[in-house]
């Protein structure tokens, strides 16, 4: 039977990518994945324009290079660093986990549940581990040529 | 029952209430609740209803975590109502919110019709060449333990919509089927009976199919009997990418299991007594 009740939209949205419910640590790694991805598209995106510059002339070529020499990009520049760290890392383990290989077989589910979320937790945080020590490395290396 | 269970302990419960023919959008509602020991999140809307406010709905049937129909935002996360005690989840103040991702029909009943919907496009039943056999079984089809072991997790699914509210694609993607349907596409195509697989893997495989998930991993975190949809929709990509490359390994359904037919008892074993019912 068709109903006339108004129904309200209850959808989250993107904002639910990160507020909306208390959840857990692989939906937050899932949001920095994407947020990552599109930092990293963004700065593809921006390495066009400042390179497409040089077909412009040798004048507009090095008005965008000072412009570039900003403090601000050199902290752009560790942030695309870092995005692609963190991208490529968790990519590897999507990768791993969406072909089958980091989430255990089907079990018959025994209180307290042990779902494929632990079976794939080790290799999380080894992701988590190697991105921090690269990022580390990258944040001396960006420290030393800043100053 | 005697209220000798009772603590002296009282939260506050904020709900979210919704009237179609009265509000323009949901408004949240807060009702002092005494918590009395092992008291349920169900347990404490009932009290609720009794002595605070007859007009608060919320759409309950078993109260045994089987059927699935109370699940709600609790504290934030999705859950059932039945299964959650409150002493588990709050200490001062409990919230209680419809299921998102779904339209809500009235205060914390959510309208689950799409989730239905979407279940019926992934064909979630045996398909098979011989269906008349399915329809007008001669016998059974024989299944091995470890077969049976491939689906059986995901044969537990109660359609709660607690991995579909906790979706983040879900919430971005209305064209995604969710967890739950997909889950249960793999639960069918691994079933040693089914052949369906051609024909799930059409929505299955679809853009906004089983690869929209990049294993957020919360419809495994949330799901109240352990199914782990997020580990059925990794290894339905896998069977997909091994269908593409044409590495799957195609098997026949399974056959109608032969009872032995004539066989003579073997005379050094005893009869079986009698029927006594």
């Amino acid at each position: 039977m068709a109903s006339s009740t108004k129904h309200y939209p209850n959808r989250l949205g993107i904002v639910g990518w990160l507020l909306g419910g208390r959840w857990g640590l692989e939906r937050y790694m899932y949001t920095l994945h994407r947020v990552t991805g599109l930092g990293i598209l963004f700065y593809f995106v921006l390495h066009i324009l400042v390179t497409s510059t040089r077909a412009l002339g040798a004048e507009w070529w090095e008005g965008a290079m000072v412009r570039v020499g900003h403090p601000i990009f050199k902290i752009g520049e560790f942030l695309v660093f870092a995005a692609f760290v963190i991208h490529g890392l968790n990519g590897i383990r999507l990768i791993a986990i969406e072909l089958g290989w980091a989430v255990g077989k089907a079990e018959e589910p025994v209180y307290p549940y042990r779902s494929s979320l632990h079976v794939q937790r080790p290799v999380l945080i080894g992701v988590m581990i190697v991105a921090a020590v690269f990022l580390a490395l990258g944040g001396w290396d960006f420290l030393q040529v800043t100053h | 029952m005697p209220e000798t269970s009772l603590s002296n302990r009282t939260i506050d419960v904020y709900i979210r209430r919704y009237n179609p023919e009265r509000d323009a959008r949901p408004r949240w509602q807060r009702f002092t609740l005494a918590v009395a020991r092992g008291m349920t999140v169900l347990d404490g809307l009932h009290r609720i209803r009794e002595e605070q406010d007859p007009t608060v709905v919320f759409r309950y049937s078993c109260r045994m975590s089987v059927c699935g129909s109370c699940a709600m935002l609790i504290n934030g996360r999705p859950a059932l109502a039945c299964n959650t005690q409150i002493a588990d989840v709050a200490s001062e103040r409990l919230t209680l919110a419809p299921l998102p991702n779904f339209d809500i029909i009235k205060d914390l009943v959510p309208d689950l019709a799409p989730l239905f919907q979407k279940h019926r496009a992934v064909q979630p039943y045996i398909q098979r060449a011989d269906m008349e056999e399915v329809e007008k079984p001669t016998g059974e089809f024989y299944q091995s333990p470890k077969e049976l072991e491939r689906y059986l997790q995901f044969a537990y699914c109660i359609k709660c919509g607690s991995c579909m509210a906790g979706c983040p694609t879900l919430a971005a993607d209305p064209e995604y089927p969710g967890p739950m349907p997909l889950a249960q596409a793999y639960r069918y195509s691994a079933d040693s009976r089914d052949s369906g697989f051609d024909e799930r893997k059409v929505q299955a495989g679809a853009s906004h199919g089983v690869f929209r998930c990049h294993y957020a991993g919360e419809c495994s975190n949330v799901c109240p009997k352990g199914v782990d949809p997020a580990r059925a929709l990794q290894l339905m990509k896998r069977e997909l990418v091994l269908d593409y490359l044409r590495l799957r390994r195609k098997r026949c359904p399974a056959s109608v299991l032969r009872v032995p037919g004539e066989a003579r008892r073997n005379p050094d074993v005893p009869a079986p007594p009698p029927y006594t019912v």
